[in-house]
């Protein structure tokens, strides 16, 4: 669905984007994670051709970008950094002013899409006031419907629960994994890791322009090869285990043992209580930290510096 | 697009606000001059106004001329400096540009739609001009419109010239808004662009009058804005009137020219 090679972007003597090699393949739902400033949003105005590759090449569903535009973008449904409307006007005259432009679009069934994609999103009661009187929450949802108005393959979508409350995240979340469902391909770019975390089945992540890991997110949520031990009887579970035991407090200490039913056998047959025991798994968390450095908003002292 | 663009133009309340605001200048001179029958003396004063006193029949060209040296061509700095600038700040460009709207049809559209707007105001101005002028001041029932060298015109030469001179307003008017246009698809504000815009005119009706910049004189833009006066004398004076074509031809050409290159290549960061 997408696919970059070597695609770089550079601002002057900034390096934004450095040899990016991207694979989204159809089906996934694909989070591209990164700290502030590590280029995803370049990125993703790269990928849509707003911003102007310095080499490299972007490809959207086979076919070359920006070159292919016109033919590509009115399958691709997008959320760019927020939202944006014109303010005079109601939610439901800018999407009918944003449908009539370019081509692709049905002039008679725009009256029933607008209604249905709205109804989506959880707009289906808006009244006619202006955008200008929208809240942050509406907004995102009218920009989400915007996307959403011609059936769109693929979504790219940034960020798309900024402004939301928990309620709203939910219920996006929810309509993201049904349009998946109808077989949308969604590349969705967030720092939020918890909501990488639910809704996607493949990860990117981008540190400083460069793209430091990719793969499913099943495989990077292996386990680590140790488990998990809750119990009331910690002292016992050391004796047995010597020299296995990783950590203990009062009630659950971490094994390396990577075959949690063997080891849940073991503890029984020699009276352990086990309360609780799982295999310990990576999580997303672990492995981007320790992939990336801090984002570009953070900036240290220069500790040298001073006297 | 160029409907979607038009379609907003003609819905949007800022049109018809500006429109009624230009028009209301020469509405107001109109008035008084039918009200005080003082006039300017011949020599001084905006085009045609002392012409006007006894005949409403040149009213529309007076009221256009009364507009076009200020009104007119900041209201065009503001609605073409808002152009691209205008959806750059309020972050709906890079959406209309992933509909896909390709950037060029965009442009095209923007320009289309500024010269109606151009087009919307200088006839709303001289229709209205005709109206006050004729109601107000009186045709000269019977007797031929007399030209600026003071001969005799027929109607229909008149009317004839009348068009040319509006055409050639909206040429000059056109000049303003590519200078507008360009900055606006170069600076991220539209306030920007249309006081960048301004800027480049006061500073061209300032130089008009310093003799020592004589040598620039053909190349300003404001240079031949009035010059459809000439259309009036008989014969026409066609000097100045094609000159001005000309530079204006040239300013629009390299300057729509120049937007083009540059919006094109652009990067869309905002």
């Amino acid at each position: 669905m997408i696919v970059t090679r070597g695609l770089t972007k550079r601002f002057g003597p900034i390096l934004a984007v450095d040899g990016l090699d991207l694979d989204v393949h159809e089906g996934d739902i694909y989070g591209f994670l990164g700290a502030n400033g590590s280029g995803k949003t370049t990125t993703v105005r790269m990928l849509l051709g707003l911003v102007l590759a310095t080499s490299g090449e972007v490809e959207l569903m086979g076919r070359p970008m920006p070159a292919s535009a016109k033919t590509v973008l009115p399958s691709v449904g997008a959320l760019v950094e927020g939202p944006a409307a014109y303010a005079h006007l109601s939610g439901r005259a800018n999407l009918a002013t944003f449908d009539a432009m370019g081509p692709g679009s049905d002039r008679r069934s725009r009256a029933a899409r607008i209604e249905a994609v709205l109804e989506q999103v959880g707009l289906g009661g808006v009244d006619r006031r202006p955008v200008r009187a929208y809240s942050l929450g509406m907004r995102q949802r009218l920009g989400l419907a915007g996307a959403l108005l011609r059936t769109p393959t693929l979504l790219v979508l940034d960020e798309p629960t900024n402004g939301l409350d928990p309620q709203g995240i939910r219920e996006i979340r929810e309509l993201l994994l049904a349009l998946h469902q109808r077989g949308t391909t969604i590349f969705l770019s967030s720092h939020l890791l918890a909501e990488v975390e639910q809704l996607c089945t493949r990860v990117g992540v981008l540190d400083r322009g460069r793209l430091v890991i990719q793969d499913e997110l099943s495989v990077l949520q292996q386990p680590t090869g140790r488990t998990y031990v809750r119990t009331p009887d910690v002292a016992q579970v050391r004796a047995l285990l010597d020299g296995q035991v990783e950590q203990h407090d009062q009630e659950s200490l971490l094994v390396r043992v990577d075959d949690a039913a063997a080891l849940n056998a073991r503890l029984v047959n020699a009276g352990v209580r086990v309360q609780e025991l799982s295999p310990e798994r990576h999580t997303l968390e672990d492995v981007v930290l320790a992939a990336t450095d801090a984002g570009s908003d953070r900036i240290a002292r220069d500790t040298a510096a001073r006297p | 697009m160029i409907g979607v663009e038009l379609r907003k133009l003609v819905r949007s309340r800022r049109t018809w606000i500006t429109i009624g605001l230009i028009d209301a200048l020469p509405t107001l001179v109109a008035v008084l001059l039918a009200i005080t029958d003082i006039g300017p003396r011949p020599g001084t004063g905006p085009a045609f106004l002392s012409a006007v006193l006894t005949d409403g029949t040149l009213y529309p060209l007076a009221a256009v001329a009364i507009v076009l040296p200020l009104f007119l061509p900041a209201a065009v700095a503001v609605v073409a400096g808002d152009a691209i600038a205008g959806e750059s700040q309020a972050g709906t460009l890079r959406y209309v540009l992933i509909r896909p709207v390709g950037r060029t049809r965009l442009l095209v559209a923007k320009l289309v739609s500024i010269m109606t707007f151009v087009a919307l105001t200088v006839l709303v101005v001289a229709v209205t001009a005709y109206f006050t002028g004729t109601l107000l001041l009186g045709d000269q029932q019977g007797l031929a419109t007399a030209s600026v060298s003071g001969t005799s015109l027929t109607t229909q030469q008149v009317l004839v010239r009348t068009g040319l001179s509006l055409a050639y307003a909206m040429l000059s008017m056109l000049g303003v808004a590519s200078i507008a246009l360009f900055l606006s698809t170069v600076v991220e504000s539209p306030l920007a662009a249309a006081l960048g815009t301004i800027g480049v005119l006061i500073a061209s009706t300032l130089l008009l009058t310093l003799d020592a910049a004589q040598s620039l004189y053909p190349y300003l833009p404001t240079r031949y804005w009035l010059s459809f006066v000439d259309l009036f004398r008989d014969p026409i004076l066609w000097r100045n009137v094609s000159r001005g074509t000309g530079l204006q031809l040239v300013y629009v050409v390299v300057l729509l020219g120049a937007s083009w290159a540059n919006f094109t290549t652009k990067d869309i960061k905002d």
